[in-house]
């Protein structure tokens, strides 16, 4: 039941919204619902539900891992967006709070999906209530970056359609009865058709690694990053990219069951290590702050990636990075999107001396490159560090040379970038004889959170959470 | 039955490649509308008894995309006042060579995949791959956006076919792909919206310098 308020709660609010009059009061619909989400992922983190056998949706210990983080971003943004909505009151924001909550609710239903039909359902409508969000601002740009979106996001749901029906019908031809629930294919396991789940694999990570952002499918990324208002960024970095990873991870579980582990653990590796090299790549020369966080969010996935790849605890450190990516994010979207509206340009020649003109957010920009770019103490530092450890265990030596090979490459890249719109004379001369953007609490305190939270995750990982993650890599790769 | 449905199946995809082949944009949108109608008659030939749910979904696809996403396009189409692809990024024959190249490749991997029994002799696998691989080089080699959506349409409508193998096991996930008409739909009405928000844009702009000095 509560599994199901879950869903109901965010779809309700957004009905809610739809209806709603006023455009002054209707943010708020936002954080109240996003609370009642947190409180309800929150009982069920510590008071997991039986799982029903056969049931489409539950919340098993995969959803149990990730949606409280999922929950939390939204809360955290949601909060932002209060404010966001109140200084962009120019914006009508009917559609845009509508669109974030059923975003939350079709996220809610995809992580906890147990059936590949009904997760790519959510996946599909996740797609669609995107497009307004990344079209608030109106213009041109944002045009052309929700088209992009939808053209590149579109065809890659398209193929992860077309896979679920090739994995549906490798049951099919090992005399299964198609039914696409994850534990009775799992059940069926070797007696899955091989050509035609080999596939179905092929083609879901096609799929849903366009949604995930892996390198080469990432085009849509920095286009829809760079446009989308910055609460809609931390949102996609963290929310909908989780759920495509939750999908991969899922059917690779099935994949696996059939025998054919050694296959999904090299092409996961070979998606992870090439994301992250262009990642690196592009990192090193891209001028507009806004696509950086578009290409450290795809270095992030190629990580994500790569510990999928290594199973055992390499999945373990993959689903806690998930977590300590995410919220590290937050922070830096959030942060973002203020230097944006101070400045009025997204790109090092446009903007420079931030550190003048909104000095707490350039501050908090600092600090969350710094922790997304794994320095000590922040989460993202320990994920990491358990991913290389990993990869040392699993005696991929050159995969280990490559992945510290980008993350160092990432890091000259993002701090040059940082550095060079916080540092100088504000570039722009009408700009500087403006006055200092106002930095109330409302659009400084989320991004706070966000990095607190990060911080707390590196330094004082709950032990609850440890447990939990345990329990999902032990779902998905039942051989320690 | 198997002989008509492989008559069908090669007319979709003989229909795909005048998509392929073609400059002028209404007779692509018409190509793809009429492959979606001989495509949403085939779960009735695909069926021996026949069954509410299958009926439901053939007319449901004839309908939405025969008619209603044509429609759409076509509204589209007027919107944006062009009728021809000018410069595409790959040109009309080499486009039409790539696609039959495709049709000799899906029949090869067709070939190479097993099948159930019920299966073996049509041509549902080599044609729906063939046809998703047209749809996508229509969808990247074309500049226009209204050939791009024709051709996410007809990779669509592979999908649609591949989808027809599964309509016993799993109905409710076949109809589900009628969400990707919403995509399509949700592409129309952008490129309609963009174009009347461009006119409302430049009457804007036209106001604003007016009350200037």
């Amino acid at each position: 039941m509560k599994e199901l308020s879950l869903i109901a709660i965010p779809l309700l609010a957004a009905g809610a919204a739809f209806l709603w009059p006023n455009e002054r009061t209707r943010p708020w619909l936002l954080p109240v619902a996003g609370g009642l989400h947190t409180l309800l992922a929150l009982w069920l983190l510590i008071d997991p539900p039986a799982l029903a056998t056969g049931a489409w949706f539950g919340f098993d210990p995969l959803a149990r891992a990730v949606l409280p983080m999922v929950s939390l971003l939204f809360l955290v943004c949601s909060m932002y967006g209060v404010t966001y909505l109140s200084i962009r009151a120019e914006r009508k924001n009917r559609v845009f709070v509508t669109a974030l909550l059923v975003m939350l609710g079709l996220l809610s239903l995809a992580l906890q999906a147990q059936n590949l039909g009904l997760l790519w359902v959510a996946a599909e409508a996740t797609t669609l209530v995107t497009v307004p969000l990344l079209h608030f601002n109106g213009t041109a740009r944002a045009f052309e970056a929700s088209w992009k979106y939808l053209l590149v996001g579109g065809t890659g749901i398209a193929l992860s359609l077309l896979g679920s029906f090739c994995l549906g019908y490798a049951s099919l031809v090992g005399n299964g009865h198609g039914d696409l629930t994850f534990t009775s294919l799992v059940a069926q396991g070797a007696s899955l058709s091989r050509p035609w789940l080999i596939t179905a694999w092929v083609l879901l990570l096609a799929g849903y690694g366009t949604k995930m952002g892996l390198a080469p499918m990432h085009t849509w990324k920095p286009d829809a990053y760079g446009e989308a208002p910055g609460m809609v960024g931390a949102l996609l970095a963290g929310g909908t990219t989780t759920m495509a990873f939750v999908a991969i991870l899922r059917v690779k579980q099935v994949v696996d069951a059939a025998g054919a582990g050694a296959m999904t653990e090299r092409t996961l590796l070979a998606f992870g290590l090439f994301s992250m090299f262009v990642a690196a790549l592009f990192l090193l020369t891209t001028p507009d702050y806004k696509r950086m966080l578009a290409y450290s969010s795809v270095e992030h996935m190629g990580i994500l990636a790569v510990g999928a790849a290594l199973g055992g605890t390499g999945l373990w450190a993959a689903l806690f990075h998930v977590w300590t990516n995410a919220l590290t994010k937050g922070a830096l979207f959030l942060s973002a999107g203020n230097i944006r509206r101070a400045a009025g340009a997204q790109t090092a020649d446009k903007v420079a001396g931030m550190a003048w003109r909104s000095p707490a957010s350039a501050r908090i920009l600092i600090v969350g490159i710094l922790a997304v770019t794994a320095c000590p103490p922040f989460g993202v530092f320990f994920s990491e560090l358990k991913i290389i450890l990993a990869i040392f265990l699993a005696n991929h030596t050159f995969a280990a040379v490559a992945f510290l090979g980008c993350l160092l490459f990432a890091f000259f890249g993002m701090t040059r970038l940082v550095f060079a719109i916080v540092d100088g004379r504000p570039r722009n001369a009408a700009l500087a004889t403006g006055q200092k953007l106002r930095e109330t609490p409302g659009v400084i305190l989320p991004p706070l959170v966000f990095l607190a939270f990060s911080l707390w995750l590196g330094l004082a990982t709950p032990s609850l959470l440890r447990e939990v993650w345990t329990a999902a890599t032990n779902l998905l790769s039942p051989t320690p | 039955m198997g002989g008509t449905m492989n008559l069908l199946i090669g007319l979709s995809l003989g229909l795909s490649l005048m998509a392929l082949g073609s400059s002028r944009l209404p007779s692509i949108i018409r190509a793809a509308a009429f492959q979606g109608m001989i495509l949403g008659t085939l779960p009735l030939l695909l069926e021996q008894e026949f069954h509410w749910l299958v009926v439901a979904v053939a007319i449901g696809t004839i309908v939405v995309k025969g008619f209603i996403i044509p429609n759409l396009l076509r509204r589209a189409l007027r919107a944006a006042k062009i009728d021809r692809e000018v410069e595409p990024l790959v040109g009309f024959v080499p486009s039409l060579l790539l696609g039959a190249a495709a049709v000799i490749g899906a029949a090869a991997l067709g070939n190479a995949l097993p099948l159930r029994p019920e299966h073996t002799g049509t041509l549902l696998v080599p044609g729906s791959f063939a046809t998703v691989v047209c749809g996508f080089i229509l969808l990247v080699a074309r500049t226009k956006a209204i050939s791009q959506v024709c051709g996410y349409l007809i990779l669509e409508n592979g999908i649609y076919l591949f989808g027809l193998l599964l309509i016993n096991s799993t109905p409710l996930l076949v109809e589900a792909g009628i969400l990707l008409d919403l995509t399509v739909a949700v592409f129309v009405i952008g490129i309609i919206v963009d174009r009347i928000q461009r006119e409302f844009d430049t009457l804007d702009t036209r106001k604003l310098t007016t009350l200037r000095e």
